[in-house]
């Protein structure tokens, strides 16, 4: 955890510096677009519930992208909702991360080949950060996919270049 | 109830023009063909004949036969030519408690009908999607045009057996 071990031994002195502080606070309330697009989705939805319990980690589904820091795409990109995912994308504020979930928004999954209407892989359109293997990953491939996503945040600097 | 020979006999009392009616069988079906100028009045009259009274249109399927001929390209996917796409129709008298099959053949290179929409309205949708993955035309249909593709969808139909996936659709790279 970022600053918590660098508590001193009086009880109401924390000491840190303000970049780690920033993405602790950052990292840990992570608001999802609450979105689903196919199969994928139903084990998001499971994740989201009571035994996988997403909220432990501050993920809370935000119905609406302009309030969201995280969307993730839970199945399979259509050529029609691959236009509708970007303009979600563009109203979300920066600064914004993007799972994608399953093999279909990685890379096609199992409509690479005959799939005339499927786009092969969500970042044909836009920018990903974490992916997550699987056809549907099961909530703990989910969990760990978020926990990528708290690393990459906890590593970033506003002064250094990445 | 009637038995697919009484609704066979009855049809082609009424309609005797020649090649409007014929019976086949495929695999374990019977299946009355029919012409595609004479398909609505055939509904109509199945529909609404009162000792067969078809009330209900379970399902409209289009269907590439894959009877014409067959050109090989260079990139080892094919080209086809003449032969027939087909639509097949399922109905059912739900009072009366039997079915029957439809067929229509249309030509490959001009493959129009006649909608069936004023008979069955559920056939609407049916008949859009037969558009769209197949590219049949069905005159007199009230609003005729794609309804799970993307309205401005130009890279063709996609389920004929020689469709090939276009290069880009809205600037996305269609091929894997
Ligand atoms: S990756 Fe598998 S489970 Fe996920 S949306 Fe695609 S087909 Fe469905």
């Amino acid at each position: 955890m970022g600053f918590l071990d660098k508590e001193f031994t009086q009880d109401n002195i924390v000491v840190t510096n303000l970049e780690a502080l920033l993405n602790w606070a950052r990292l840990s309330s992570i608001w999802q677009t609450t979105f689903g697009i196919a199969c994928c989705a139903i084990e998001m939805m499971a994740t989201s519930a009571s035994h996988y319990d997403f909220d432990r980690f501050g993920v809370i589904p935000r119905p609406s992208p302009r309030q969201a820091d995280v969307i993730i795409i839970s199945g399979t990109v259509t050529f029609k909702m691959a236009t509708r995912i970007k303009r979600i994308y563009e109203q979300m504020p920066d600064p914004k991360f993007v799972i994608s979930m399953g093999s279909c928004s990685n890379c096609g999954g199992p409509y690479w080949e005959h799939g005339y209407h499927v786009l092969k892989g969500v970042d044909r359109v836009i920018p990903v950060d974490v992916y997550v293997p699987g056809c549907p990953p099961r909530p703990e491939a989910l969990l760990e996919g978020l926990l990528k996503l708290q690393e990459k945040i906890r590593n970033e600097s506003m002064i250094k270049s990445a | 109830m009637k038995s697919f020979e009484e609704i066979l006999e009855l049809l082609k009392s009424n309609f005797s023009g020649e090649n409007d009616i014929s019976s086949s069988k495929e695999g374990t079906e019977d299946i009355i063909n029919v012409s595609p100028s004479m398909i609505k009045e055939v509904s109509k009259f199945l529909a609404q004949t009162g000792d067969l009274n078809f009330d209900s249109l379970i399902l409209l399927s289009a269907v590439d036969d894959e009877n014409g001929e067959k050109i090989k390209q260079e990139d080892e996917s094919i080209d086809i030519t003449g032969g027939t796409l087909s639509i097949y129709y399922h109905i059912e008298s739900v009072k009366l408690v039997h079915k029957l099959i439809l067929k229509v053949s249309v030509e490959r290179e001009n493959p129009v009908t006649i909608s069936v929409s004023s008979v069955w309205g559920c056939a609407n949708w049916h008949e859009r999607e037969a558009f769209d993955m197949i590219g049949i035309i069905f005159n007199e249909h009230p609003d005729l045009k794609r309804i799970l593709l993307p309205y401005d969808w130009e890279g063709g139909y996609p389920l004929r057996k020689d469709y090939r996936n276009p290069e880009f659709y809205n600037g996305m790279k269609v091929p894997y």
